[in-house]
């Protein structure tokens, strides 16, 4: 630990932040999430690994957005929420044809809530809030496949 | 270069605000009113986020206060309505495992099965629980930070 007169020190504990090559502003994430909390935790840890960010505060927002042309590489999709939730949003977007990478972030550890979740078309499925090593498996996943 | 008695005494003042701030901390996490979540906001915080965890921190405090004066009247009501309750304790639930305020989150878990079983008097009894625990948190919080404080003033680097 450092403990220096100078401003606090950035983690460069190896396997956190470590800026992946080629990511930069090349991938951009769309956060759906009605817990502002939640909300600014992912879009500063998204920001950190150099992605670019957008937030919504539920499906509906989300689906407006695809509609109005406004793509998205990934989508971090809240189970619950007002006005549209997370598996009808999911739903909408297959059914408009969107690809990108959706990955379901929910609260319960219900694994048939999960797995009905995924149904509605996930790519995959975590528990909020996420970790960083799971946002580096998403990455390394979007890299290899988008 | 020659130190002078001013600039010694600010670094052990700083030494010593330091080292109560580590300790402070890790009792916090010794006693589970912490977990690894709020490390993780700790780890989130830098110099484009100077003070990400106090926001993060405050965000739940505001919510919380508004989460528990709905509990209190949705369970004072005649008929309670315990799908809303449900409702009020899982959203707490959520933004407490999220800034790892470990022993408010297993309050509400535990309030959470009360609700399924529609058990009014256990469930008011949770309310108090989890006021009590939110009201500890809230205090060991908030002595966390004003450490921090302290140490800024201090002219010293928080450790994390």
């Amino acid at each position: 630990m450092d403990f220096g007169t100078g401003p606090s020190s950035t983690n460069t504990e190896a396997g956190s932040y470590k800026r992946i090559e080629g990511v930069g502003g090349n991938f951009s994430v769309l956060i759906v999430d009605d817990d502002p909390i939640i909300r600014r935790i992912h879009r500063v840890m998204l920001n950190k690994f150099g992605l670019v960010t957008h937030v919504v505060e539920n499906g509906k927002e989300a689906v407006d957005l695809f509609r109005s042309d406004t793509c998205f590489d990934m989508v971090l999709m809240d189970m619950e929420m007002p006005i549209m939730d997370g598996p009808k949003a999911t739903q909408e977007l297959r059914a408009m044809g969107v690809n990108s990478m959706i990955v379901g972030v929910t609260s319960r550890g219900l694994e048939s809530e999960k797995q009905s979740f995924m149904g509605a078309g996930l790519n995959r499925c975590h528990e909020k809030p996420l970790t960083t090593d799971i946002v580096t498996s998403l990455i390394q996943e979007l890299i290899k496949h988008y | 270069r020659h130190r002078s008695r001013r600039e010694q005494a600010q670094i052990m003042e700083v030494g010593q605000l330091q080292r109560k701030f580590v300790d402070y901390t890790a009792s916090l996490f010794c006693e589970g009113f912490l977990d690894a979540q709020f490390t993780q906001l700790q780890q989130l915080q830098d110099e484009s986020n100077p003070d990400f965890v106090v926001e993060v921190v405050s965000l739940f405090f505001e919510d919380t206060e508004k989460l528990l004066n709905d509990l209190t009247r949705a369970l004072d009501q005649q008929i309670v309505d315990f799908k809303k309750v449900d409702a009020h304790v899982h959203q707490l639930k959520g933004s407490s495992s999220s800034i790892g305020a470990q022993r408010v989150r297993n309050a509400c878990i535990a309030f959470r099965n009360f609700c399924e079983e529609q058990n009014t008097d256990a469930c008011s009894k949770c309310l108090q629980q989890v006021k009590q625990e939110y009201s500890l948190a809230k205090n060991k919080l908030d002595t966390l930070f004003r450490l921090e404080q302290q140490i800024a003033e201090a002219g010293g680097a928080v450790p994390m």
